[in-house]
């Protein structure tokens, strides 16, 4: 909608209108803007819990602590890491999901509950249900699977944490980018695909050339929405490795900074640095959705 | 002309097999919540051929802690979304109806503070909960999540109740309707289904949030998610028991989800995919 809609539309309401918003924005400002200018300033002081006295204006000195110190550039790695396989598993997956589920099948909404129900599933569950039930490498499904197929019981925790981690988190968000998908699929012109059919056009190419260039907005929000959550992935972690065996994430490392090491300088620079991160992604976010606003 | 059935049956099958591989990590803990101990360990894995039983599911609602937990998500979860509503209704409303100069840059701003990550307000807070006596307290962990939800259920509503066409408003003001009769009998029975699946959402996301559930609450106000995570250092065998807990932690907001995934995908793309 434009400026001039806008203000067209504007009624009777000015006031009032002004007075149903404030309460809105005091709590948003209350509840996250003012925390943020708080952990800024701590970020810039010497503040450990555990002695008191020290608490004065640090400068630079826990960003540069931060910087030197060994867990953090592993901490920065994994959580680039995990969002990128989390991203790459859900966005292929999704899109197979997709596919499938956009095809002359019998059934399509026993599926789609099927496949939503992982979304819903609050994060210590699914992490424990994984690690026990499914990864364990005595008795875990998973187990069973690679003895079927002959091969050693993969010890997923004790060998690549970290991968064990994104594999659960991606089932997590593996719903979400199906279903996003699926509804962008829905939409795309049906009788286009038939014509291009008709032509002759393989169904690769019609993947190619019709459908993937349909999907590349849906695809966009997928990636900036699910990258805003990964970015605090924390539960997960908690549960399985507890931090350890070098699973630690910036989430993790704020965490760990404050409530085990009692360091709310360095915890705080290690949240700011979080947010600077998320924010990149997010400009790109706003101006996408911004975009569709007008439309 | 005998390929399209066949194409049918294949994608049929094809479609049938990744919905249930995707599913099958719950399908399993289900199955599982009704062996012994013993059962759940078993290798190779038992399918349907076990004693079925209901002892674990007997002796989670016998647990005291189950139950206190599952209060402290319902206070937790619905305390939080309520806020939710009270405070994302009338400023979508007015946003909505009388839009500004300024409403679209107020929608954006409630959008960026989404972008904000739990960890760079953690500290400030985590401290000043401490000093006011707000760690481990129901009300203080449903504030820090209605906060994380306004702004998606702002944008839901907002998106909602710009689909209610404005003539009827303006039908409704001609004929004498009062602002409080405009909203009560026109507005309100339009939108209402718009509100009620913004609130399951922002329900189901309250329900499942797990920083600050994990982080500030401990004993008192723990709710299902900090329950199940105690699991994460258990003694001897427990994956029956697991599994039924989880199972009752995540049935209620499973049935929710599947009555509104459509929502869903619009809320949490804050409208940008319908």
């Amino acid at each position: 909608m434009t400026a001039a809609l806008l203000i067209r539309r504007r009624s009777y309401l000015q006031g009032p209108a002004r007075l149903l918003i404030t309460p809105a924005i005091l709590f948003l400002v209350v509840a996250s803007i003012a925390p943020l200018f708080a952990t800024i300033k701590f970020s810039l002081t010497d503040y450990r819990l555990l002695s008191p006295g020290t608490s004065g204006f640090a400068g630079l000195t826990n960003y540069a602590h931060l910087l030197a110190s060994p867990d953090f550039i592993p901490a920065m790695v994994n959580t680039l890491a995990l969002i990128a396989v989390v991203l790459a598993a859900t966005i292929a997956g999704g899109l197979v999901l997709a596919l499938l589920l956009d095809g002359p099948v019998i059934g399509r909404g026993a599926l789609r509950l099927l496949v939503i129900s992982p979304f819903f599933v609050m994060p210590p569950v699914s992490a424990l249900l994984w690690k026990n039930l499914l990864m364990q490498p005595v008795s875990g499904f998973f187990a069973w699977l690679s003895g079927l197929a002959g091969l050693q019981a993969f010890d997923w925790f004790a060998h690549a944490p970290l991968l064990s981690i994104a594999l659960i988190v991606a089932w997590q968000w593996l719903p979400f980018a199906a279903l996003i998908l699926l509804t962008s699929l829905q939409s795309f012109d049906h009788e286009l695909r038939e014509a291009a059919q008709l032509d002759g056009a393989s169904p690769l190419a019609i993947l190619r050339h019709l459908v993937l260039p349909h999907l590349t907005r849906p695809i966009a929000i997928v990636v900036m929405i699910e990258t805003i959550f990964l970015i605090g992935v924390f539960a997960e972690i908690l549960v399985t490795t507890g931090g350890g065996a070098g699973s630690t994430n910036l989430a993790f490392l704020v965490y760990s900074q404050a409530m085990l090491q009692y360091d709310i300088g360095a915890a705080s620079a290690a949240g700011l640095i979080a947010v600077v991160f998320a924010n990149l992604l997010a400009i790109f976010l706003v101006r996408a959705v911004g975009r569709s606003l007008d439309a | 002309m005998s390929a399209r059935p066949r194409n049918r049956a294949i994608a049929t099958l094809l479609a049938w097999g990744a919905s249930l591989a995707i599913a099958f990590p719950l399908l399993w803990t289900l199955l599982t919540s009704f062996k012994t101990e013993l059962e759940a360990v078993a290798f190779p894995p038992r399918f349907l051929s076990f004693d079925w039983t209901l002892a674990n599911y007997r002796g989670a609602l016998a647990d005291g802690e189950y139950l206190h937990a599952l209060v402290n998500s319902v206070i937790i979860a619905g305390g939080s979304s309520a806020l939710v509503l009270a405070l994302a209704i009338p400023a979508a409303w007015a946003m909505a109806f009388a839009p500004t100069r300024r409403t679209r840059s107020v929608l954006l701003w409630m959008l960026s503070t989404k972008m904000l990550p739990p960890v760079g307000v953690f500290i400030p807070i985590f401290l000043f909960y401490r000093d006011w006596g707000l760690l481990d307290s129901r009300i203080g962990i449903a504030l820090l999540l209605a906060a994380g939800n306004l702004p998606i259920a702002a944008w839901m509503l907002f998106s909602n109740f710009r689909e209610v066409p404005g003539e009827i408003l303006e039908a409704a003001r001609m004929d004498g309707a009062s602002l409080r009769q405009e909203i009560v009998t026109v507005l309100a029975p339009l939108a209402l289904p718009g509100i009620a699946s913004t609130f399951f959402l922002v329900f189901t996301l309250a329900w499942n949030e797990s920083f600050w559930s994990l982080n500030l609450a401990t004993t008192e106000a723990a709710p299902l998610t900090a329950f199940i995570a105690a699991f994460s250092s258990p003694q001897g065998l427990f994956w029956a028991r697991l599994s039924a807990a989880s199972i009752l932690s995540i049935a209620p907001v499973l049935l929710i989800g599947w009555l509104c995934q459509r929502q869903l995908v619009r809320g949490l793309t804050f409208g940008a995919v319908k």
